[in-house]
């Protein structure tokens, strides 16, 4: 979640390549039960559900998964995560410029208050948007039970990702050459798009991959203010949970695998594109 | 200089009303709509005994995974940063998991183990104790969710003091238990506390893999977070704004314990 910041190398990160004496460091005993924690906890379970998803065999898997709700449901969840991924990375690295570039009151504020979308729970986030934005707006506009409230709840969840992992890097980014553009005349718009976002962009993929991941497993934001109408305002998530309420586990388990596999793909996949990028400039 | 200064006035303009738009102007209209009705209502809205239990339900939940998960957070550093064994990358890798999870599907693989027909489901049952539905769940569902928090927060610290002082410390005779308590935990307790609150938040507002495993009864199993859905969809809207208004002070408060345990909005 936070930890978007830190994809980022740490330059002066330092590693002490003095041999390590025997009684340093953690022991195979800490390994072992870090190892086991993480097994009981996470792993096992998952494999309960990639199990279950397979219980009828890969027939059934395929069936659960192309049932006509279950691809709507699905279709939508990705399509609307790639539009909110979309806006996310050009408004968050407006955003981060704004906050490390820009002088004006209250913008130690503004930056704390960048966070609250992770701090906040997210069934409150539901709450907060439909009071603005539902039934009884004081602005009028009611968006309830949209695909633009869907939207909206997950642009309000995945807001920091991009933000905080674009911040750093434009914090420590030289300015030096920029400088050495605008005396050569070159104008802001160039100098940014050659110069300073060639140096932003694995920043900005890795944020967009965290917000991408987050969007399309999201639940709370969304399952009040999306109506869940099916084949409309359905995600895949709360698809999920209708399965497991109407005692259809193996369905359930069938769309989770999908969606597991989904945000898995984008995490890894984005990190290789990263590392890539990183060794290419 | 004019076109530079209109360019740098439009930015802040989007920057700002974007978060306005989405983050503040919402905000503050649910806290408005919470005090309209005055203190006295905000006050019996959660004081009903639903709310208190609630309300010690959560606190409780919190209380049992994040200090078990900062336990394991620093040790899984510990091996991460320091350790040298085969599989450390993987585990590095798997770490991050809970957060590519749907907390739905969170709530669903617990169910598929430790449900009535679930993996464990017989065995449980034969010894008398109930997973899904009670406490236990809710308590595993919030450890799985806030797994990594202490673990991300503390490796980059560990790399970033180096082990010079530790190996100095095992060459002049410590033990492993003793450099820990005196030379490593001193270095990290920022990184670890900054991660304890990351997870204490989390916990506290949990909301999707909770409602699948705790079955919502009211004075029992009812979490903060499900007492607001509760109260929304039983059109309590004046309540529900109560109790969600409870649940963003806590935020808030995690916030600012956020930004005074943060180091890079020093930086900002």
């Amino acid at each position: 979640m936070t930890d978007a910041p830190r994809s980022v190398p740490v330059s002066a990160r330092r590693r002490s390549r003095v041999a390590r004496s025997a009684t340093s460091g953690p022991g195979p005993l800490a390994f072992g039960v870090v190892a086991l924690w993480l097994s009981l906890i996470v792993l096992l379970p998952l494999a309960a559900v990639v199990a279950k998803s397979l219980d009828g065999g890969p027939g059934a898997f395929w069936d659960a998964v192309s049932s006509r709700q279950a691809v709507s449901a699905l279709r939508f969840t990705i399509a609307v995560s790639l539009v909110v991924t979309l806006i996310n990375a050009v408004s968050g690295t407006v955003i981060a410029w704004v906050l490390v570039r820009d002088e004006f009151p209250g913008k130690r504020l503004v930056n704390a208050l960048i966070d609250l979308p992770f701090a906040l729970p997210t069934i409150v986030a539901s709450i907060t948007l439909l009071a603005l934005y539902g039934h009884d707006s004081p602005v009028g506009v009611d968006l309830a039970f949209t695909r633009a409230a869907v939207g909206m709840a997950l642009l309000f969840v995945t807001l920091p990702f991009v933000i905080r992992a674009v911040q750093p890097v434009l914090l420590e980014l030289d300015r030096e050459m920029e400088e050495a553009a605008a005396a050569l005349g070159a104008r802001p718009a160039t100098t940014f798009r050659r110069i300073i976002l060639p140096n932003l962009v694995p920043a900005i993929l890795s944020g967009c991959a965290l917000a991408f991941a987050r969007a399309v497993g999201e639940f709370g934001s969304v399952v009040l203010i999306s109506g869940n109408i099916p084949f409309h305002t359905q995600v895949a998530s709360v698809f999920v949970f209708k399965q497991i309420e109407s005692d259809a586990p193996a369905a359930a388990a069938a769309v989770s695998v999908v969606l597991l596999l989904l945000s898995l793909a984008v995490l890894i996949g984005i990190r290789a594109i990263g590392r890539g990028w990183r060794h290419a400039t | 200089m004019r076109r530079e200064r209109l360019n740098r006035y439009g930015l802040r303009t989007f920057a700002l009303g974007y978060l306005a738009a989405l983050l503040f102007v919402p905000i503050g209209i649910v806290l408005y709509r919470t005090f309209e009705p005055g203190l006295e209502y905000v006050w019996q809205s959660v004081t009903t005994p639903a709310a208190i239990h609630a309300f010690y339900l959560t606190l409780l939940v919190a209380l049992i995974a994040v200090p078990l998960n900062t336990i394991f957070g620093v040790l899984a550093a510990l091996v991460i940063a320091r350790g040298n064994f085969r599989g450390k990358a993987l585990l590095d890798a798997l770490i991050d998991l809970p957060f590519a999870v749907s907390p739905v599907v969170v709530g669903l693989s617990l169910i598929l183990l430790y449900g009535r027909t679930g993996w464990f489901g017989d065995a449980l049952a034969n010894a008398g104790i109930r997973v899904i539905f009670s406490l236990p769940g809710i308590v595993l569902a919030t450890i799985f969710v806030t797994l990594p928090f202490v673990v991300r927060e503390v490796v980059p610290v560990l790399r970033e003091v180096g082990d010079e002082q530790e190996q100095a410390a095992a060459t002049l005779g410590a033990g492993r238990w003793q450099t820990f308590r005196r030379i490593t935990l001193p270095a990290i307790r920022w990184g670890v506390a900054y991660g304890v609150v990351l997870s204490m938040a989390r916990a506290i507002g949990e909301f999707g893999a909770v409602s699948v495993v705790s079955g919502r009864i009211s004075g029992e199993t009812e979490t903060l977070t499900l007492l607001v859905e509760k109260r929304f969809q039983n059109f309590n809207l004046a309540g529900a704004y109560t109790a969600s208004a409870l649940l963003a002070v806590i935020a808030l408060v995690t916030l600012l314990g956020m930004t005074l345990l943060s180091p890079r909005t020093e930086q900002a």
